[in-house]
């Protein structure tokens, strides 16, 4: 059984956390004591129908103001596979939470008001998607019911949207556009007559069907070590195990790697698993490495396979950041930079530019704030052995850690 | 529906592991916080296969309330024995006697919120500076907040709007000195997962999961285990009934379920079937709609 995980992300009130109760609701993962808590919530609030959104708005907070302030993570199953939804905030101020909630799925979904349109959050939305490279893009046209279910609004709307898609990310990439009213679960995960002009499928069908996105496992190996198995006991004297869990492509006992930094060499003796030996292990498994040799090797090198592309041994990191803290970012100052394992001391050089992200617009700025997007350059103490995301996203991010405040500060993608 | 078509999600497993040994790397002292229930004894195995053939470089820990099914603890016991743990146990009866918490009182006292005062303690004690712990963001509401590395104060206090972003499969788990990190291995797992998890791992658990006899009363639509820490009124009498639970908390928070179901297959069969949620059955949690929020707030976990 597979695990899609999806970001839906929207404006205020544009009915998000309604589709993701709809979500639930309508595949039976409400449970009848939720249900009814539910009912009773909504009563209290005065309200005469069910407020679905109350279900996902978890915090006293989001409830007193009826919003999403963090990243809710949602679950629910079919029989075919498990989805985990991660319910991002449409509020301009935490836009950091909708990087946070994108950077670990595989589907973007946009909700977009029927009655409103394109709005600057559907262009966030957006660019913060082409910036994470999310393979699969959803746009859910919501609220039909309060435009008649008109299909020449709905048609206006595609067509306003896809004008956003020539030279970006999903230019010749399926963008999926579905009519639906979450409040009456239509086109969510049941057909409905009103909407009966749309021929595709409702939005869990057409989820149900996304061929999954294995392209980690293409990209160049690599193996960054977490942790060095030694159980000096009598039966397992000698073992000297590598554990990690594999980045990017694949690996197989008898291959020949590379140990970066230092560049020693060896061949894979096994892979295993609790004790099970694999020939072959691949892109997202956690696995234990056994080497020919006894070699140097420590948490934070990289196992990467001889006669593939070597990520680049980088003293000066270009990137594309997404700043996340209050304190704004200041050229000069120094991080921690953290990437997979390693964490390197590094300096900020320069903020080449800063992106509006709701025009594209790229101006030139010397500091960045919370929730700003640009280009930076780093200079590290370390060689960092990153890819560019771009050609291998699971080694192609890192973050920046305040070596004071130990807050994560900036996420970043390198270029 | 039948259960055989719902198989555990393996990517849950690797994503699980990876953060355990992101534990291990990243901490000078952590401890898994074990109860004794089904998510601990998953979080047990966890560790087992992250650090295979090494032995799980943490110990357990046991915040034992005095009021736990005397079943849990038989399998506690068993289980550090079998595999060879080292074994922590600090005891809420301490902290009363020591005057740091206070018993509860009327026919609804029960031990679970006082446990955070033992915890906070045994942290100090022992200079833990991460506690990996069996919660799922599925359970709760405010649970689905949660990060994987939960960082607190000294105070142990959850502060949910300072929540440290985390992005891809990286953790920050840096902190300053007195400061400690909550750490949950299976915050994306469902109570099915854990279940299917155990089935296809064939791992033991406690009996009290299992359907068998026991004395219980009837209390506002739910029945709760007769034991001598539950405060009862005289209206409540106890009678005998098939029943078992699916959530292993304190005798004086946990409602059992009328439940034929002793096996496996049947338990998840029931699951697929509930009308009621897990925590539904967790007493404690009906106290307000933001019950969980609060306590996180003080330090629970």
């Amino acid at each position: 059984m597979d695990v899609l995980r999806i970001t839906t992300s929207g404006s205020v009130d544009d009915g998000k956390s309604t589709l993701i109760g709809r979500l639930l609701y309508d595949t039976k993962s409400i449970t009848q004591d939720k249900m009814e808590a539910l009912q009773a919530a909504s009563k209290r609030k005065g309200l005469d129908f069910t407020d679905l959104s109350l279900l996902t708005d978890g915090l006293i907070a989001e409830r007193e103001q009826g919003i999403t302030i963090d990243v809710a993570h949602i679950y629910f199953s079919t029989p075919n596979r498990k989805y985990i939804i991660a319910d991002t905030p449409g509020h301009f101020e935490y836009t950091r939470n909708m990087v946070t909630g994108a950077s670990t799925s595989q589907v973007s979904l946009i909700l977009i008001d029927a009655r409103k349109g394109i709005v600057e959050q559907t262009y966030r939305h957006f660019f913060i998607a082409c910036m994470l490279r999310i393979p699969h893009l959803v746009v859910c046209i919501n609220k039909m019911d309060l435009v008649e279910y008109d299909e020449a609004r709905y048609n206006q709307i595609v067509e306003d949207f896809r004008q956003l898609l020539p030279g970006s990310y999903y230019e010749n990439l399926e963008v999926k556009c579905i009519p639906i009213s979450s409040l009456y679960g239509e086109n969510v995960v049941t057909r409905t007559e009103k909407i009966g002009w749309y021929e595709g499928e409702p939005l869990l069908e057409f989820l149900e069907q996304i061929q999954f996105d294995r392209n980690d496992r293409n990209h160049p190996a690599r193996f960054p070590i977490q942790y060095v198995i030694r159980p000096k006991t009598e039966q397992f004297h000698d073992f000297r195990g590598f554990a990690g869990k594999i980045a990017s492509g694949s690996f197989n006992v008898g291959d020949t790697i590379v140990s970066l930094p230092n560049g020693q060499k060896s061949k894979i003796k096994s892979i295993e698993k609790f004790g099970e030996q694999l020939t072959a292990a691949h892109a997202g498994e956690s696995v234990v490495i056994t080497l020919e040799d006894e070699i140097d090797i420590s948490r934070g090198n990289i196992l990467v396979q001889e006669g593939q592309p070597l990520p680049e041994a980088r003293r000066e990191v270009q990137a594309q950041i997404c700043w996340m803290d209050q304190h704004k970012l200041t050229p000069g100052k120094t991080y921690l930079l953290q990437h997979g394992p390693t964490r390197i001391k590094s300096k900020v050089q320069q903020i080449t530019n800063v992106t509006e992200v709701t025009t594209n617009r790229v101006e030139e700025k010397s500091e960045m704030g919370l929730n700003d997007i640009g280009r930076i350059v780093l200079k590290t103490a370390q060689p960092v052995f990153a890819d560019t995301y771009q050609s291998n996203p699971a080694n192609g991010t890192f973050i920046l850690v305040d070596e004071f405040s130990n807050a994560t500060v900036a996420v970043g993608f390198v270029e | 529906m039948s259960s055989i078509q719902w198989q555990f999600p393996r990517a849950l497993e690797d994503e699980a592991i990876y953060i355990l040994r992101e534990t291990a790397a990243q901490f000078e002292r952590p401890a898994i916080l074990f109860s004794g229930g089904k998510d601990s004894i998953t979080l047990v195995r966890l560790a087992q296969k992250a650090f295979y053939p090494g032995k799980i470089p943490f110990p357990l820990l046991h915040v034992d309330t005095g009021h736990n099914f005397p079943e849990t603890i038989e399998f506690r016991d068993w289980l550090v024995e079998t595999l060879g743990l080292e074994l922590i146990v600090r005891n809420v009866q301490d902290s009363i006697n020591q005057g740091k918490a206070k018993e509860e009182t009327g026919k609804y006292a029960s031990r679970n919120a006082l446990q955070t005062v033992t915890l906070l303690d045994a942290i100090e004690e022992l200079k833990f500076d991460a506690c990996i712990g069996g919660a799922r963001r599925d359970e709760e509401k405010a649970r689905a907040k949660e990060r994987i590395f939960s960082v607190r104060d000294e105070f142990g206090q959850w502060n949910a709007k300072m929540q440290r972003p985390e992005l891809f499969d990286m953790l920050n788990g840096k902190i300053n000195i007195g400061e400690n990190v909550r750490v949950f291995p299976i915050s994306n797992w469902t109570e099915l997962d854990v279940w299917n998890y155990i089935r296809e791992e064939e791992l033991a658990i406690p009996s009290i999961y299992f359907s068998h006899e026991r004395e219980i009363i009837e209390r506002d639509g739910m029945y709760w285990p007769f034991s001598p820490y539950l405060n009862t009124t005289e209206e409540e009498v106890p009678f005998r009934s098939k029943v078992r639970f699916r959530t292993v908390g304190d005798m004086t928070c946990t409602a059992a379920v009328l439940s034929e179901a002793d096996k496996l297959e049947d338990i998840i069969e029931e699951i697929l079937a509930a009308k009621i949620s897990e925590r539904g059955a967790r007493i404690d949690d009906k106290r307000s709609e933001a019950a969980m929020e609060k306590r996180k707030q003080a330090g629970y976990f």
